[in-house]
């Protein structure tokens, strides 16, 4: 038997503005159970963090609770059993002392960044210590001995050792545990997660999510967890509801939802996460027709330091080697993926190859479409544009990778421009282009700020495709985008490559796309390849550990497939445990 | 978001089209305090244009019947001698009269006794700007030979009136001048500290330090006191302003070298390189539009300090020095306590500074909210 904990009815967030009102949150009515969690799914926009911000009372100003009834069933958790009570919290004054009790107390929330939420001047355990004592009327003593027992309940190596240490010590998943500690600190019976793994790489993210069930059963918490990621869902949700356009479109159980969805826009959520499961079928029909050519870039041990100083007034010279001895092959018309988490060198690498970065050591070996073959490794900049009309780069960030100020027409047009098109048969250029990457050509004439992230990103292509290059090197390109949007995206860069036979190194965290969109992928591993290969035959069968550990840990996206007892943690012999700060 | 929340009320067609300039302009709008600012500056820089032709008389003519004459009222309405009522600007005129015992000079009204004020009159010859011979005047006298003092008249009977307008040429301009001389300054010495960074960068940046550290009246006390006496008007003027810009670039540098370090890492612009751009059109094309708002800004928000700081020199007189007519030139006559019992009307002057400063105040703040019109929460 369950118990209902909060139950959210009918409610209505506003957030006035000059042209109108904006409705975030439009009657939206939902249940949590303790010991259970509930996924609210959603694209950036749906109102998904505006409903949980609501149950706090902490919607960003001037956004307000316009009416609806938030219910926290206080009686039925452990705290005061028996005696009937009932609060409606969207009644209470935000910013009154019930309110305030209520935080962290009753319910607690996680949030997506948790370097922003913890504060920087304090010791970790100290935090914790505050978020108990504001609550709990215990002596500094008890309450730090408490902290420490959080920690160790949050896995966290040394307990005592870490309460003692500042927020930038920890590494971003420590942070999130510690994040994790503070909330569970005063045994709230709902914890709000908003996004709490996106920011996160998929290793850590697996370990987050097993430590929240974890915590989840040893404490009969309902759990309200926000995500956009289906993988994640599938992972760890007793219910399911998707939110569209500040409305709840549809509700179920995981498999319900997965298997029979019945919105017209649930459908489309998942069927853009199905294709992402397995390798383009369009893409294996290309490379059928026609296979990959000749070499045009041949990585050779590249090698890339950073040099910083340290100790005492700088005497100290230090190394940081980002990208250690990589080899690399990529031949006319095919797609490599380079995966790897967060401070693998994988940017660095591809800006290496690129140029815009010098390698300190290595060579990069590119074939023109004459035939001839330089080194672009030990060449400046002047002598590099000759190579960069054929090897484009695509940016991660669709906002700063456009200059605000200038023209969508402009920007697409600058390469042009610079090689001595001008008038007319340059706007024409132009609006081909535009046309090419699904653009009106009217766009030519505004500014970025006219367009969402998905055009953004189209106009950041047909700026890259507009000198006819050989080769584009995408950062991430799709990272910054919601799913849906993703496939599009993926699918524009098929159709150009089968058009103007490009070459992809396409760089990534996110191993779905790379199985969608690569032919080869290269593992990277602190500025190593481990392991290169055909995709599929990588993602099958991987023969690194490193690799196994990194396949295990992607969520899948079917409740039926819950992975995580399957999963492989990788320990590097040699280095301490990934999870451990520096 | 931040772009559609500071331009509220257009239609989304205009909001696409519109350029950096045309958003900032928007956004600049929305600050009243700014625009009243930016209204009464540019009225001072019109003043300051055509001081000649807007001043009743000429600034130097002295009186010896006109010493430490008070202010008139301006009247509209006067009984002609025929009983009937006119209508037509004038004042009344007062004549001195000294006390035969105290020797106390004192203006009595004289009833009888009205001057006319008419609009573009011929008065006192004079030259606008130096160069083109004018005889007509924005208002003056009916009758040539007669004067009127709406601010009181100074220590020789020079009208007050005519002299804090000639006064707003020379200080409104020493702010134009000192910025812009900071601001060959600022922006070279920041440009190069911020695009070549490393040794160029600390070594720059450490000089900016020094100077800021130094104290900046005694230098300046120092500095123009060494002037030689008999150079000319003009070019102790520049000699002055030099000497103001040497502090007021360093924070300009400041300015300009931070922009530079923020934007050289921006994608769009690693895109420009990428997209074969030289050198010259990375700065001059993708990165400069995008610093200079934040540099007119600035720059903005310098020329109070100039203002001021010229004002203070001539006070203590070691500015300019008369017959250069400038509002701290003007002051200096109201430095001792007689002149604040005997003729207050010789702080006008200040109050004319007092305006102008809060006015490029309102203007630069407003400037600088405005400056970036992509930024996330601008819209507050």
């Amino acid at each position: 038997m369950s118990t209902t904990v909060l139950e959210i009815e009918n409610l209505v967030t506003e957030f006035p503005m000059r042209r109108g009102i904006f409705r975030a949150v439009d009657d939206v009515s939902l249940t949590l159970e303790a010991g259970k969690t509930l996924c609210v799914v959603g694209e950036s926009g749906s109102g998904k963090s505006v409903t949980a911000r609501s149950v706090l009372q902490i919607v960003d100003p001037p956004g307000r609770i316009v009416s609806g009834r938030i219910l926290l069933h206080r009686h039925r958790t452990k705290r005061t059993r028996g005696e009937e009570e009932t609060i409606d919290l969207a009644g209470l004054p935000p910013r009154g002392d019930f309110m305030r009790a209520i935080r962290g107390r009753d319910v607690a929330m996680i949030f997506q960044e948790p370097m922003s939420a913890l504060s920087p001047v304090h010791t970790i355990g100290s935090q914790i210590v505050e978020a108990i004592r504001l609550h709990e009327t215990v002596s500094k003593k008890a309450a730090w001995v408490r902290a420490v027992e959080l920690l160790s309940q949050v896995e966290i190596p040394q307990p005592e050792v870490a309460a003692r240490r500042y927020t930038f010590e920890y590494s971003g998943g420590m942070r999130q545990r510690a994040m994790i500690a503070m909330a569970i600190a005063c045994n709230p019976s709902v914890l709000i997660a908003d996004e709490p793994t996106t920011a996160l790489d998929v290793t850590i993210q697996a370990e987050i999510l097993e430590l929240l069930k974890k915590l989840q059963a040893e404490n009969d918490m309902a759990m309200m967890f926000i995500t956009h990621d289906m993988g994640v869902v599938a992972e760890i949700a007793d219910h399911v509801v998707v939110m569209h356009n500040g409305k709840l479109v549809e509700r179920g159980a995981p498999i319900e939802i997965f298997e029979r969805p019945k919105e017209p826009y649930t459908q489309r959520l998942l069927a853009a996460v199905k294709a992402l499961d397995g390798p383009s079928q369009r893409r294996l029909a290309m490379r059928a027709a026609r296979a990959a050519g000749e070499p045009v870039l041949d990585v050779d041990s590249l090698k890339k330091s950073f040099y910083f100083t340290g100790g005492f007034l700088g005497l100290k010279k230090n190394e940081f080697i980002a990208v250690d001895g990589v080899s690399l092959q990529l031949r006319a018309g095919e797609t490599l993926g380079i995966v790897g988490e967060s401070g693998s060198g994988k940017t660095t690498l591809g800006r290496c190859i690129e140029g815009v970065q010098r390698p300190t050591d290595g060579k990069v070996l590119f074939t023109n479409r004459d035939g001839d073959v330089t080194d672009l490794a030990p060449l400046k900049e002047a002598q590099l544009r000759a190579a960069w009309r054929e090897i484009r780069m695509i940016f991660q960030d669709p906002y700063s990778s456009l200059n605000p100020r200038m023209t969508v027409g402009q920007i697409v047009g600058e390469p042009l421009y610079l090689t001595g098109a001008k008038g007319a048969p340059l706007r024409r250029r132009v609006a081909e282009l535009l046309e090419l990457v699904g653009l009106p050509a009217s766009a030519a004439e505004r500014y970025p700020h006219a367009f969402s992230g998905g055009q953004r990103q189209r106009i950041g292509i047909a700026r890259a495709i507009a000198p006819e290059p050989r080769v584009i090197i995408a950062d991430e390109a799709t990272s910054a985008l919601d799913v849906s949007l993703r496939i599009q995206i993926l699918d524009l860069l098929l159709d150009l490559q089968e058009r103007m036979e490009l070459a992809f190194i396409f760089i990534s965290h996110d191993i779905a796309v790379i199985r969608y969109f690569c032919d080869r992928i290269a593992v990277m591993h602190r500025g190593k390849i481990l392991e290169t290969g055909e995709t599929e035959a990588v993602c099958e069968n991987p023969s690194h550990e490193y690799t196994r550990s990194l396949l295990s840990a992607v969520p899948v996206p079917d409740p039926r497939q819950r992975g995580m007892a399957g999963r492989f943690r990788y320990v590097e012999a040699t280095a301490p445990a990934a999870s451990v700060a520096p | 978001m931040a772009v559609a929340d500071a331009t509220s009320g257009k239609d989304e067609q205009e909001l696409q089209l519109a350029s950096q300039w045309r958003l900032m302009w928007w956004a600049f709008r929305r600050h009243k305090l700014a625009v009243v600012g930016g209204t009464i500056v540019l009225l001072f820089y019109f003043i300051a244009l055509f001081c000649e032709f807007l001043s009743p008389f000429d600034p130097e003519s002295t009186g010896a019947r006109d010493v430490y004459h008070p202010p008139q009222m301006l009247r509209l309405i006067y009984e002609k001698e025929d009983g009937g009522w006119g209508f037509g600007p004038h004042v009344r005129a007062m004549t001195q009269k000294r006390d035969p015992f105290t020797l106390e000079t004192t203006f009595e009204p004289d009833p009888g006794n009205l001057i006319f004020i008419s609009f573009l009159a011929k008065g006192t010859p004079y030259k606008l700007w130096g160069i083109i011979p004018l005889e007509r005047r924005l208002f003056t006298a009916s009758k040539v030979g007669e004067k009127f003092f709406l601010l009181g008249a100074d220590r020789l009977g020079r009208d007050m009136l005519s002299r804090i307008l000639y006064g707003a040429r020379v200080s409104m301009t020493i702010g134009l001048v000192g910025v812009a001389i900071s601001l060959t300054l600022g922006i070279t010495l920041g440009g190069v500290s911020g695009y070549f960074g490393g040794r160029v960068d600390a070594i720059i940046q450490r000089l900016v330090e020094l100077i800021l550290a130094l104290p900046t009246i005694p230098i300046w006390l120092g500095l123009s006191a060494s002037l030689p006496q008999d150079w000319s008007p003009l070019t102790r003027y520049f000699a002055i302003t030099a000497i103001l810009s040497l502090v007021g670039w360093t924070e300009l540098a400041r300015v300009v070298r931070g922009r530079f370090l923020a934007l050289r890492t921006e994608d769009f612009v690693v895109a420009a390189r990428l997209d074969g751009a030289s050198r010259a059109r990375v700065i001059g094309r993708h990165m400069a539009p995008a610093m200079a708002s934040h540099i007119i800004a600035s720059v903005t928000l310098a020329i109070p300090l100039m203002i001021i700081a010229e004002t203070s020199l001539s006070f203590l007189g070691l500015g300019l020095q008369p017959p250069l007519i400038s509002w701290g030139v003007l002051l200096r006559e109201a430095q001792n306590v007689q002149s604040i019992a005997q003729a207050p009307w010789l702080f006008i002057p200040g109050i004319a500074v007092v305006v102008a400063v809060l006015s490029l105040n309102f203007l630069g703040d407003g400037m600088r909210d405005a400056a970036d019109p992509y930024a996330q929460g601008q819209s507050a």
